[in-house]
């Protein structure tokens, strides 16, 4: 059954109740390390998609999020930009890089959204971006000839920002996450919440998540895609804190004798990084260090899923011409 | 017409008195009271309610009446609230007119018409009391000032705001304010109020400006006011210890930022603004500049009070000429409706006539037929009777020559009694 001679292919394991464990060292557990050269070697993609109102610190919060300047208005150094009189979908990639990892991260982000007068259908170009990645993936997979690797252009997040109006969800915020929530991720954050204190924090988050419940809204971490015992335990300490109150800042600043970020007011320092003040830590793990597979894997088996059951049963009218040899059912 | 010479200021010999005229003006105005009318606009959650609460150190919303925030709206809507503060002998009727809903929907194309309608309304009901044959004192309800919210996006400002401005600033003083100024840094807020402030010269908005005072230390506070332009404000309903002293804040972790210091944000350059300084310039310039311009543009028939259904192009005339040309029109369409009515009287009675007769023809008809049948049963019956009559007589006759008979019988008995006794 079991091979004294340290072989680097995977042996099966026979017996599925219970690993048995190896006599002497296999070599089993080196197949993590194979993953991980590999992985290190193809690097990871990660897009990110950012809707709120102008004004509500989306650019400054993903540029502290990957304590780079990466967001869009950071690329653009012009100041004197218009707010569009529609909806835009503007997309901005950069190749950042970790103790080897590289991650090449693309920040979509949505001028103009919720800032007209009337902002009738104003998800509708979102939409239609993101249902718009979905069909090239879609094509990629469908193709006779197919690339070794996709390029995986999909959302995997998109970060909600909601104005700190301290009171409930306004109604551009529902029908949005409303129409969003089936198509990608939504995490919802609180934006500049050191406009908050902290009685203040407590009630609008409670309010939203009634809110939430009330409309059907399902944000991420779903309920429904825990896998295990442990997974629901860690989500739900995640879902008790959201919608997670953010403060984005790309200033040091002296505290105690560290230097952190933060905003500096005439009556106090908010630190960005400190947990009593605002849960810009939280959200950073959820993102970037705990759930970034997930989220991709979400968007992957779910979302783009059910994209394409409905692709494939109903066709789209709007469809560029798809190669109909397909081979799977 | 000679120009006035101004005399030059003579001084008095002895004391006069009239210097005493301020104190008795000062007393009757604080016997009659003050009225003041604010308008807040703006989205909701920008801390309307808390400022106004702050502002006049006291609850005018509630927990038992609460602010419009906590009561969703999917309209504009007009709310007034009433409250009679006293301060040192001295009442102020206040009235706040909230609008609630204002921003919050998804499509907020006109918005701002509910707002408009309501000022508007509110100078066309002093216009008519004003314009009456019997006038009574009038309260002015008419609105003095507005507070408008910008929301502290550190951007300038939304299509939204402008619209706004510009549909209000010919109307009311627009005073236009930072809400939630604890959301920003020195260095962010001074970037928005420029930002902001270049955008309101673009789009030529007339926002209200505090005029120069005279005396020293009010002048300096002015300037420096002017110079903090748009004012950044934040409120609390929150009393707490900082130093020894009970401060309305906000609580953070961080900090205790206070409502009424002014390096944290400038809520008592707005108090002293707003209520110490200038509360009665802004009743003026509403009631000369605003209220006058849309007096004339009303009498002038430009612009009908909210309906524009005057097709009068009349420009140019004054309006004492309108006046009485109106009145000419009127006396004519009066008489010509005299004309019309007695027509149709006539007309009227014509018919009533024309019906009168032809009944009484008809009546006289019947009459006539009547007294026929009348002749007719008459005659019936004074025939029936004389053959009664006949029919009596000739029974009496018979009746006669029966008793005559019988007396002749009876005689002839007699006679035959008598000539039988001989036998």
């Amino acid at each position: 059954m079991s091979d004294t001679v340290p072989d680097s292919r995977p042996r099966p394991v026979l017996s599925a109740k219970s690993g048995t464990d190896t006599f002497g060292y296999v070599g089993i557990d080196a197949v993590l390390e194979q993953m991980r050269r590999k992985a290190m070697k193809q690097g990871f993609e990660f897009n990110i998609m950012v809707v709120g109102q102008s004004g509500l610190g989306k650019s400054t919060l993903i540029n502290t999020l990957f304590k780079a300047q990466v967001s869009r208005k950071s690329c653009n150094p012009n100041n004197e930009e218009k707010i569009p009189k529609t909806v835009e979908i503007k997309s901005v990639s950069h190749v950042i890089e970790e103790k080897g990892v590289k991650m090449k991260l693309s920040v979509i982000d949505t001028p103009g959204f919720g800032d007209q007068i009337n902002n009738c259908n104003c998800w509708e170009p979102v939409l239609r971006h993101i249902n718009h990645q979905y069909e090239a993936y879609l094509c990629e997979e469908v193709n006779i000839n197919r690339k070794k690797c996709i390029p995986d252009s999909r959302v995997h997040c998109c970060v909600y920002f909601i104005p700190p109006t301290g009171h409930s969800l306004r109604i551009l915020d529902i029908e949005f996450m409303k129409r969003l929530c089936k198509v990608v991720n939504i995490v919802p954050v609180i934006a500049k919440a050191d406009t908050l204190t902290l009685e203040e924090r407590a009630t609008f988050k409670k309010k939203i998540k009634e809110d939430l419940v009330l409309n059907g809204i399902d944000i991420y971490p779903q309920k429904e895609f825990d896998e295990d015992a442990d997974d629901k335990v860690v989500n739900d300490r995640i879902r008790d804190l959201l919608p997670f109150a953010v403060v984005g800042s790309d200033k040091d600043y002296q505290v105690n004798g560290r230097k952190t970020l933060g905003r500096k007011t005439n009556w106090g320092i908010v630190e960005v990084e400190n947990v009593s003040h605002c849960e810009f830590s939280h959200l950073r793990e959820l993102l970037i260090r705990t759930h970034t597979q997930d989220l991709k894997e979400v968007t992957s088996c779910i979302h783009y899923e059910s994209y394409r059951v409905t692709r494939l049963t109903k066709g789209n009218p709007q469809a560029a011409s798809v190669p109909t040899a397909n081979g799977e059912d | 017409m000679a120009a006035e010479k101004l005399n030059p200021v003579r001084n008095l010999e002895g004391y006069v008195g009239f210097a005493n005229v301020p104190n008795q003006v000062y007393r009757k105005a604080v016997k009659h009271g003050f009225e003041f009318s604010l308008m807040v606009v703006g989205e909701s959650g920008l801390g309307k309610s808390t400022l106004l609460n702050s502002l006049f150190l006291t609850d005018v919303y509630s927990a038992e009446y609460p602010g419009p925030s906590l009561r969703s709206k999917k309209t504009v809507q007009i709310q007034q609230t009433r409250v009679l503060l006293r301060e040192g002998g001295v009442h102020l009727l206040l009235t706040v007119i909230d609008t609630p809903g204002f921003g919050d929907a998804i499509n907020n194309a006109d918005c701002w018409k509910p707002v408009v309608e309501f000022v508007e309304s509110r100078f066309e009901e002093h216009l008519n009391a004003e314009s009456r044959v019997n006038r009574r004192p009038l309260r002015d309800t008419r609105v003095h000032c507005c507070l408008y919210f910008l929301a502290p996006t550190g951007h300038g400002l939304k299509a939204i705001d402008i619209e706004f401005m510009k549909q209000l600033h010919e109307r009311v003083n627009i005073i236009p304010l930072v809400a939630k100024a604890d959301t920003m840094t020195v260095e962010e807020c001074r970037q928005f109020k420029k930002q902001v402030l270049k955008d309101i010269q673009e789009n030529e908005i007339h926002i209200y400006d505090f005029p120069e005072v005279d005396n020293e230390e009010d002048s300096k506070q002015t300037k420096k006011a002017r110079a903090s332009m748009p004012l950044a404000v934040m409120g609390s309903n929150v009393l707490v210890d900082s130093n020894g002293r009970k401060v309305r804040a906000r609580v953070y972790p961080w900090g205790l930022a206070e409502v009424e210091n002014s390096e944290h944000c400038d809520f008592s350059v707005l108090r002293d603004l707003l209520l110490r300084c200038h509360l009665q310039d802004l009743k003026d310039v509403t009631n000369t500049v605003h209220y006058e311009n849309f007096r004339a543009q009303c009498l002038a028939g430009l612009a009908g009070p909210a309906d524009g259904t005057r097709p009068r192009s009349s420009l140019g005339r004054s309006p004492l000429e309108q006046m009485e040309s109106e009145r000419h029109e009127q006396e004519g369409r009066l008489q010509r409706m005299e004309a019309e009515m007695d027509a149709v009287f006539a007309a009227k009675v014509q018919e009533k006539m024309q019906k009168l007769r032809s009944s009484e023809a008809d009546l006289v008809k019947r009459q006539e037929s009547m007294m026929n049948t009348l002749e007719v049963q008459r005659r019936d019956l004074e025939q029936r009777r004389r053959q009664f009559e006949e029919e009596r007589q000739s029974l009496e006759a018979h009746i006669l020559q029966l008793e005559q008979q019988a007396n002749t019988g009876l005689r002839t008995l007699e006679r035959n009694k008598k000539k039988n006794k001989i036998f």
